[in-house]
């Protein structure tokens, strides 16, 4: 049983649900045990570092704080809560004046923060902590028909230290190998899907997804796996949006790699919340039921 | 007279350089890589090389006023590739940080309202509401543009991805986290 403190983010509550309860579900699954932490804010996000950057780092070391006292690795699921938790965590060591700022406000708050969490992202968690042999072992469903486009987008990797190639990174095309799907190449992987600017500067942020719907799709994806909730949403809410616009016709499922993992997994599909993905994967999905009927009859013969 | 200016330009460059992340924009060679890989390059009035090389000669109102900034993505393609070191993306939020300071309501761009209301929503929510916040912002900039948006709002409503009540923290966490803001915002940032 490996044990870890679990930050979800605003995002599971909102626009996410499914990834949540994905996330959950495969981590039981595979005896990991995601405590959340109690009482959780949000992280604040970019926006917040922009008009505040005190204020903001104070919002993240509060979280910080909290998970120190536990003292498991701290894991968020969103890349943007990810990357601002972790450079809290880089400003607190590296510049003494920031780190006794912060300190000072979280006592207001009658909290200390001694900077030894270290804060990890979910897909470091399951691609590292977890051997593809244990994946391997939980697998009930062939995935070998399914082609895969493995989406990384920008801040689960950027900036560095990281732990994966800053612009090439290997550890989601390892684990949905490891799942026994066919990982296709997606030379856009590591570009950026808008994220929030698509409410600000949507024109702009509708081309950019179109981009990586359409390389999806010319390297012959049937799905695409993501790590972030803002990509998700980007990809899947607005693909409708991109199609109005540049008249175009994807159709591409978007789903979490916790998802994928579930379904292999042979969770069922309610708990992994498959129902809230608007552009269904049921199409795709179904080519599989048949091959888990074939694959039954085959193993009863 | 000669004087002053160059005493302008210190000040400027020295506000930025004073900045977590900022310190080493004296470093840039205007070798371009930054612009070459930021996907919103050719949106930018300036892009980010001629930015730094702009803020390095002084210009702060030229700066401060232009879109370029406010069209930075935080995908910090540009950070992991300059040769000098230098992260232009914190240099980016630094200069957000100092137009939004500047010019209160941004005339040209409205990713500035955007990045306060979700700072004030965090400060007021400890979370933020997405159909709230969505709904404040279209209210507060361009309603029309709204009508654009009401498809994917609607197909996320419908999907049970945008819940109508507000989450947000308990009262004796909030309570907790607002002390810390309150005294953190009381410090004046950075």
């Amino acid at each position: 049983m490996k044990y870890y403190s679990y930050f979800p983010g605003c995002c599971m509550h909102e626009e996410t649900p499914m990834y949540d309860s994905s996330a959950r579900a495969v981590a039981k699954a595979l005896d990991v045990e995601l405590i959340e932490l109690d009482d959780w804010n949000c992280c604040g996000s970019t926006p917040y570092t922009v008009v505040d950057e005190l204020a903001a780092f104070c919002c993240c070391a509060r979280n910080l704080a909290l998970a120190e006292k536990r003292g498991f690795d701290l894991v968020a699921a969103c890349s943007d809560c990810y990357l601002i938790l972790s450079r809290t965590n880089q400003h607190f060591q590296q510049y003494p004046e920031i780190r006794a700022k912060i300190t000072e406000a979280l006592a207001a708050g009658g909290l200390e923060y001694h900077g030894t969490v270290r804060v990890r992202h979910i897909l470091d968690v399951f691609a590292n902590d977890i051997t593809s042999d244990e994946i391997k072992a939980r697998i009930k469903v062939d995935l070998s028909n399914l082609k895969v486009a493995p989406y990384y987008g920008c801040q689960v990797i950027r900036p560095a230290p990281s732990f994966d190639d800053l612009e090439n990174p290997q550890s989601l095309d390892r684990l949905t190998e490891s799942l026994g799907a066919k990982v296709v190449p997606y030379p856009l992987k590591a570009r950026c899907c808008g994220g929030s600017l698509i409410l600000s500067e949507d024109e702009i942020v509708l081309g950019l997804i179109r981009k990586l719907l359409q390389n999806a799709q010319e390297n012959g994806a049937d799905l695409i796996v993501t790590v972030c909730p803002f990509c998700q949403v980007n990809l899947d809410a607005y693909q409708g949006a991109v199609n109005r616009r540049f008249k175009t016709n994807f159709h591409i499922p978007v789903l979490f790699f916790t998802q994928l993992m579930g379904i292999a997994f042979g969770i069922d599909h309610k708990t992994l919340g498959l129902h809230h993905n608007i552009v269904s994967a049921d199409k795709v999905l179904k080519t599989l039921e048949k091959c888990k009927e074939e694959h039954a009859l085959w193993s009863r013969k | 007279m000669a004087t002053t200016k160059v005493h302008g330009v210190n000040d400027f460059i020295q506000e930025i350089s004073a900045m977590p992340g900022g310190e080493k924009i004296n470093l840039c060679i205007q070798c371009g890589t930054c612009s070459a890989s930021c996907p919103n390059a050719n949106k930018m009035d300036y892009t980010p090389r001629e930015l730094i090389a702009m803020a390095r000669a002084g210009m702060r109102d030229e700066v401060l006023s232009s879109n370029t900034m406010w069209l930075c993505l935080s995908c910090y393609m540009c950070t992991v590739r300059c040769p000098r070191g230098i992260v232009p993306t914190y240099i980016m939020h630094a200069l957000e940080h100092l137009s939004m300071r500047h010019y209160r309501t941004h005339p040209r761009v409205g990713t500035a309202r955007l990045y306060r209301l979700f700072s004030d929503t965090v400060h007021a929510f400890g979370m933020i509401p997405r159909l709230g916040c969505m709904m404040a912002y279209f209210l507060q900039t361009n309603p029309l543009k709204a009508l654009r948006m009401i498809r994917p709002a609607l197909s996320l409503l419908l999907h049970g991805r945008m819940p109508i009540k507000a989450t947000k923290l308990k009262p004796e966490p909030m309570k907790q986290l607002k002390a810390i803001l309150d005294k953190a915002e009381a410090m004046g940032g950075l």
